[in-house]
């Protein structure tokens, strides 16, 4: 577990000067334009460069390379740097407007990177909230140890909420197809209820799946935990508004316009420590449905499957019986971002079984509460 | 472990975000133009592509129908029509893009303006057999008050009318009157076939009289919007951050920092920035992202500063440059996009968000609604759904609002409902609609005389 001790930190991750990629600019100071007898103060006036492409600086061209001698380099963010800052912005907003919010957190990638987020929008105070798992009972044992650790590392507070206790008391039945992910949504909704989480921060990225690319940064749920997408509240500039009426709360994700890669390339930059199973490992795996499963206890071959022992690394983790592995050599933050730059599959269509259900399968389970 | 980057992921390194947003009337092909967008520079991966193809295969349809990767719900697929905003995302050599797919129907304006709202370039789709409609109207005047910084016309379906030269003018001439007189400075046009992805990605050969650059091109060489240097500093506080408890190490103890996204300009340790509304003074000695400490800070950039004094700073004040900061004032004048279903009166009672507060809001007077058949302001009782108009607001303490013209953070602010959170209008302080019939337009070039 070496990747959960050290720990690197660019000493400032916001201030190195971001170079233009080089593009000549002319913008005239804003001035009101006057037409007629009215004004309508309006925007820079622009002259674009016709063949900027190939104006473009090779990707290896040294930062001092960017910047003109008469002209200091402009302060642009880089990417990541804006949406990390788009990110934090919507933490701590949320935090400071809600009572009693809540932070999903699995343990996966994308709730790491949440999590990260959120350290950094408070430090060096604690996060103000606790975290929340809805455990499917399906985990794989390495994201469970991980999780635990990192709550104890931070300081978190845990909540769990079992689909396993709602199977053995007999709130829920088991699926006919035995995956679990559909079933975390009455656990979720109760949880909010019973803790009265009047918010509640979700890992969910737009580029992840069709019906999530329709979602607000803050998405309001009724008093059911429904979701309503044909009658979203606007969401303008950057005035996030989670005010809400007693019994419904908001659902807020701080990463929605983050893709894959940008969430890989900053676990890279920010040396974030990861559930070993990110990596490539060899496992014992079989295949089925086009997908590599692990063998476990909740996922035994069945006749005809065969197990192979395989150098995979997952790119998404959740329940263990229906999330795939992919083959894969990468083993280290650089080598993922540059596979993942190169994939041809989306990490769902790659390793989800349950969203190959239906072509609305994420849509419905969001109307209902699911995350 | 291993720090290097492969020379991809260095290169995405260095670019910035640039956001796009569609608009248009409605079937005026927004959506199959941003399918054609990612399908065309590869951004489609293949089980996407596949599951569009098949969807596309069960309805009878020959190719695939691109709109598809954006209209993800349900009920859009069923109509055909684009409900709510989609996002989507796509990178070149020289540029990331977030896309943002917005609907055209009248019914839907509020998510069109949602999507343009945090756009730096507005896509105008205009179907070449139609030309200018309300909708086109509305939404030029909806991205000429939010100040997207760039337009472009896409006069779209170019292939229905033969790649006819004269036709891409005309509308390309209406639409450009159409802008002028709501002030857009510059709306360059481009004869688009969407469907068939003629000048989206690469030039096409369809159009030999047109010798412009082709979409992309176009969208990657826009210049960066906003100047930081030539603004401001003003930062709303969104917390105070003071560690409290066991957890924290000693030398926190006696932390205290005030917690937002900066808004505008630049601030550096040592300046002398002022609280407002109370005026009071201190300097910058640190500034925080995380653990580490950064000698300035910039728009749009999430930072806790520390001040030299210990002065009374709460979530919701202002922290800005100590020399020209805004007065906060009670009394605002702006024009507003109406987005609640109930419609708005004088004499109403509702909330105001300007940055990070929220105070009460009287409307004392509506000063006008803006008449989408000849561009100017009508008088009006009140406002209704997707109307753009003018109000003059009462609010029960002073906030230090700016001109939306000078600051698009500083002018900008919601209205809510009190009773159930709903969020009732986009704000802009200080903009104003035409007034009176717009006086005959001025012949192209002369438009920068004073009267
Ligand atoms: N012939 C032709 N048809 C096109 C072109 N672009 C779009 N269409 C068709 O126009 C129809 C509407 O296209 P959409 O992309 O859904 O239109 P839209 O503007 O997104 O519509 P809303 O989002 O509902 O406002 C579809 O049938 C498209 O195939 C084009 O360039 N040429
Ligand atoms: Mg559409």
């Amino acid at each position: 577990m070496t990747r959960l001790c050290e720990r690197r930190r660019r000493a400032n991750p916001g201030s190195s000067p971001t170079p233009r990629v080089g593009m000549a600019r002319i913008v005239e100071p804003p001035q009101p334009i006057i037409i007629g007898r009215y004004t309508l103060h309006y925007m820079t006036v622009t002259e674009v460069p016709s063949h900027a492409r190939e104006a473009t600086l090779p990707a290896e061209a040294s930062p001092a390379a960017y910047g003109s001698a008469e002209r200091e380099p402009a302060r642009r963010l880089s990417q990541l740097d804006a949406l990390e800052a788009e990110s934090i912005q919507v933490i701590r907003e949320i935090a400071a407007e809600l009572e009693r919010p809540a932070l999903l957190f699995s343990g996966g990638k994308d709730s790491v990177v949440m999590l990260h987020l959120a350290v950094k929008a408070f430090w060096p105070a604690p996060i103000p909230f606790p975290v929340l798992h809805v455990d499917t009972g399906h985990n794989f044992p390495e994201v469970l140890a991980y999780r635990d650790e990192t709550v104890e590392r931070l300081g978190l507070r845990l909540e769990v909420a079992s689909v396993q206790d709602y199977i053995d008391d007999g709130r829920l039945r088991e699926r006919a197809d035995g995956t679990r992910n559909p079933l975390q949504t009455i656990p979720l909704l109760d949880a909010i209820n019973e803790h009265r989480f009047d918010g509640v921060f979700g890992g969910g990225r737009r580029d992840e799946e069709k019906a999530r690319a329709k979602e607000r940064i803050v998405s309001l749920r009724d008093e059911f935990g429904q979701w309503d997408p044909k009658n979203q509240r606007p969401e303008l500039w950057n005035l996030y508004n989670p005010r809400h009426r007693p019994g419904e709360h908001v659902r807020v994700f701080p990463i929605s316009n983050w893709t894959e890669l940008d969430v890989w390339r900053y676990i890279e930059r920010e040396d974030i420590p990861l559930a070993p199973l990110y990596y490539a490992h060899e496992r014992e795996v079989f295949q089925r449905d086009g997908m590599w499963l692990a063998v476990g206890p909740v996922s035994q071959p069945r006749d005809g499957e065969v197990v192979e022992r395989r150098l995979v690394r997952y790119r998404t983790v959740g329940d263990m019986s229906c999330t795939g592995a992919v083959e894969s050599p990468a083993a280290t933050n650089a080598e993922i971002v540059a596979e993942v730059a190169a994939s041809t599959l989306t990490e769902r269509g790659a390793t989800r079984a349950d969203d190959r259900i239906s072509e609305a399968a994420m849509e419905d389970r969001k109307k209902e509460g699911y995350f | 472990m291993s720090t290097t980057t492969t020379p991809y992921a260095a290169g995405l390194g260095e670019r910035g975000l640039l956001r796009l947003a569609t608009a248009g009337s409605v079937d005026d092909g927004k959506s199959t133009l941003v399918g054609r967008l990612l399908h065309d520079t590869k951004s489609v991966l293949s089980d996407q592509l596949a599951a569009v193809e098949r969807v596309s295969r069960d309805r009878g349809l020959t190719a695939a129908d691109l709109a598809l990767l954006t209209d993800g719900l349900r009920a859009e697929r069923e109509q055909g029509i684009t409900i709510d905003v989609a996002y989507r995302y796509f990178a070149t050599a020289t540029r990331s893009f977030v896309l943002a797919d917005c609907p055209g129907h009248v019914q839907y304006t509020r998510n069109t303006v949602t999507g343009s709202s945090t756009a730096d370039v507005l896509v105008l789709l205009v179907d070449a057999r139609k030309g200018v409609l309300e909708q086109t109207r509305r939404h030029l005047a909806v991205a000429a008050l939010l100040r997207v910084p760039h337009v472009v016309v896409a006069v779209n379906k170019i292939d229905l009318v033969d790649f006819a030269q004269d036709v891409f003018e005309r509308v390309e001439a209406s639409v450009a009157a159409v802008a002028r007189e709501l002030g857009v400075a510059e709306a360059r046009a481009i004869p688009v076939c969407a469907v068939d992805g003629d000048n989206i990605v690469d030039r096409s050969a369809r159009t030999p009289w047109y010798s412009g650059p082709a979409l992309l091109e176009l969208l990657e060489s826009l210049p960066p919007s906003e100047d930081v240097e030539a603004e401001s500093f003003r930062m709303p506080v969104q917390l105070v951050i003071r560690p409290q408890g066991a957890a924290v190490s000693e030398e926190h103890r006696e932390y205290r920092g005030y917690a937002g996204a900066v808004a505008a300009g630049v601030v550096r340790v040592g300046d002398p920035v002022v609280a407002l509304p109370s005026g009071q003074q201190s300097t910058v000695v640190g500034i925080d992202l995380g653990s580490s400490s950064l000698p300035e800070a910039f728009a749009p950039q999430s930072v806790t500063l520390r001040l030299a004094d210990e002065i009374d700073i709460s979530r919701g004040d202002v922290l800005a440059a100590a020399e020209g900061a805004p007065t906060p004032t009670q009394d605002i004048e702006a024009v507003v996009c109406w987005l609640g279903d109930a419609d708005l009166r004088p004499g109403q009672r509702l909330l105001l968000k300007h940055g990070a507060r929220t105070v009460q809001a009287f409307v004392r007077t509506l000063d006008g609604v803006l008449d989408l058949d000849d561009l100017h302001a009508v008088p009006a009782e009140s406002l209704s759904l997707n109307d753009i108009g003018r109000v003059t607001l009462r609010l029960a303490s002073p906030v230090p609002v700016e001109d939306y013209a000078v600051s698009r953070r500083g002018g900008s602010f919601l209205l809510i409902d009190s009773h159930d959170g709903r969020t009732l209008a986009a704000g802009m302080v200080g903009a104003t609609l035409p007034s009176a019939p717009p006086a005959p337009i001025a012949p192209e070039g002369d438009e920068d005389f004073d009267i």
